[in-house]
């Protein structure tokens, strides 16, 4: 069987402003975005021929989603062989998986992938919002119905209840602890410092993380992401495509797309696993590189936890080992065996919402990383995002 | 000792479910004092949530049966962030496994309970609260 993935690789990567309310149109946030990807790779616009996103154009929750495929192909006026926008994907990068998938089938040359968010300012000063929360008004005759009609009820109205079940579950059958999880964070904050696009770059300290207020437990205020405004863009292109290009391009050795549990926040039977133990196990059947190969890992932590599972789920640690794995935060570290989310993940750089882990893998691939470029420069990164039922990953590697 | 979790005596405000003709049997059970699901005929297995085939044998056989309302804490969560207006915090947030099905489950509130004796394995039972014709299946600890 041949890895059809491989037909692909990233050319180009950009990003716009990130804030943490930056109150600008969010279509002008993704232009920037894409725009400086288009640039990057050192394509011209004609030349974009495919465009991916995820979730698409979606109203709802407020500042999700800041721009769909209909949105950019209009305002860059592209003419499309491809295109691909929808949440019911294998996680936020599902998107980009789809997309190597496109160029290698041959549907596309070059496909324009992009995530914009715009929570920090549609949120305003109200802080983090419920799903689906906004529709009630104060009970103005709003009835839930899908998946939220088993959870607003119980007032579980946040993936923060949600994934928090999924942590005390892992806690419970493993013994993980708090200070564990906390080792996300803090690494997060100290790679944040070095990032200076990132949210908060201030120290943080494990007291400080002991005496935040808790959100959903084992969950505290660090444990969660930091809503923001801003949008990633990657280009992908074809192999053969790619040769002249400005950068010497980004392979993808292999991806993981699965999900064979039931497609639920709930009704996933294996409560400390989630839909990325699926995903994990999928890329590494399509390879002959090895966990221990990575010298990088951008792993979702849109809440902590979803770091430990996804360091499970890709077997940089046993099943249940991810707690003692992660303890005392060194082997994690910028300088550790493992460097994860080296520009200081969601919980410190801001819910870039999945995509900002694979710009940065291909950021430390590229060696552009500046004070927070790991030493090598590394050769093989792993990029992964989504939790719960969404889960999606890449193994990436330099040249 | 922390706040308890709160009983039917003092309602939280709640977003109510949309009762359809497919998920009706679940929420008004309450009514009569029954837990139900949708189940199997040819195979007994329970369907949660609702569907128009077991997922198990195909069969689109389905009947309505009321379950005991035992069910055990399989993970939970206190939840101290004021997502809902109206809806007081601290609260227990949790999913049991009903004692008929390995794997029929339930997200919950945990109530008449203190909430630091909220433990995963704990024993439970349903106890309904009916707000504007639904009947909401919360759980509490068995005791005695
Ligand atoms: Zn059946």
């Amino acid at each position: 069987m041949e890895i059809l993935e491989r037909r692909a690789c990233i050319t180009g990567i950009g990003q716009s402003d990130i804030g943490r309310r930056l109150h600008r149109d969010p279509l002008d946030l993704t232009l920037d975005a894409c725009l400086a990807a288009i640039e990057d790779a050192g394509l011209r616009r004609d030349d974009i021929d495919g465009l991916a996103t995820y979730p698409g154009n979606l109203t709802m929750p407020a500042g999700f989603s800041g721009a769909g495929v209909t949105e950019v192909q209009d305002a860059l006026r592209l003419r499309l062989d491809w295109y691909d926008g929808g949440p019911e994907q294998p996680g936020q990068l599902g998107s980009v998986i789809n997309a190597c998938m496109a160029v290698a089938c041959g549907l596309a040359t070059h496909v324009l992938c992009f995530r914009s968010v715009f929570e920090g300012s549609a949120q305003g000063s109200r802080g983090r919002r419920g799903i689906g929360v906004d529709g009630g008004g104060g009970g103005g005759g709003f009835r839930a119905s899908g998946f939220m009609q088993w959870s607003l009820p119980f007032g579980a109205a946040s993936a923060a209840n949600w994934i928090a079940m999924f942590a005390q579950r892992h806690f419970h059958e493993y013994g993980t602890t708090r200070e564990q999880l906390a080792q996300i964070a803090l690494n997060d904050r100290k790679n944040a410092a070095r990032n200076p696009n990132a949210i908060y770059r201030e120290p943080l300290t494990l007291e400080d993380y002991f005496a935040a207020r808790m959100i959903s437990e084992p969950f505290c205020l660090y444990d969660c992401d930091v809503p923001c405004d801003g949008a990633t863009a990657v280009i992908v292109s074809r192999r053969e495509a790619a040769r002249d290009l400005r950068r010497t391009p980004i392979g993808v050795e292999a991806v993981g797309s699965a999900i064979h549990g039931r497609p639920s926040w709930d009704q996933w039977e294996e409560l400390s696993t989630m839909a990325l133990r699926d995903a994990g196990a999928m890329l590494w059947k399509r390879t002959d590189l090895k966990p221990a190969d990575v010298d990088v890992a951008e792993l979702y932590d849109g809440f902590s936890f979803i770091a430990l599972a996804w360091l499970e789920a890709l077997g940089f640690c046993g099943k249940g080992e991810s707690g003692p794995f992660v303890a005392g935060g060194q082997r994690i570290a910028l300088d550790g065996e493992l460097p994860l989310n080296t520009q200081g993940g969601q919980l410190s750089g801001g819910r870039l919402h999945g995509y900002g882990f694979l710009h940065e893998a291909c950021v430390q691939l590229f060696g552009e990383g500046g004070p927070r470029q790991v030493e090598g420069p590394p050769q093989v990164a792993v990029a992964a995002a989504g939790g719960g039922p969404l889960g999606g990953c890449l193994l990436l590697t330099r040249g | 000792m922390r706040e308890k979790a709160r009983g039917e005596a003092d309602q939280p405000f709640r977003i109510l479910p949309r009762i359809t003709p497919e998920n009706e049997h679940f929420w008004t059970g309450g009514a009569e004092d029954e837990l139900r699901f949708k189940r199997c005929r040819s195979c007994g297995y329970y369907i949660h949530p609702p569907a128009p085939r077991c997922p198990t044998c195909l069969s689109k056989e389905l009947e309505v049966a009321a379950v005991s309302g035992r069910a055990t804490v399989l993970t939970y969560t206190v939840n101290h962030q004021p997502w809902i207006p109206g809806f007081p915090t601290p609260y227990v947030v949790a999913i049991v496994e009903i004692e008929e099905q390995p794997g029929l489950r339930l997200m919950t509130n945990l109530v008449n309970c203190p909430i630091d004796a909220v433990r995963i394995g704990m024993p439970v039972r349903v106890r309904f609260e009916a707000r504007d014709g639904v009947y909401l299946p919360l759980f509490e600890p068995v005791t005695g």
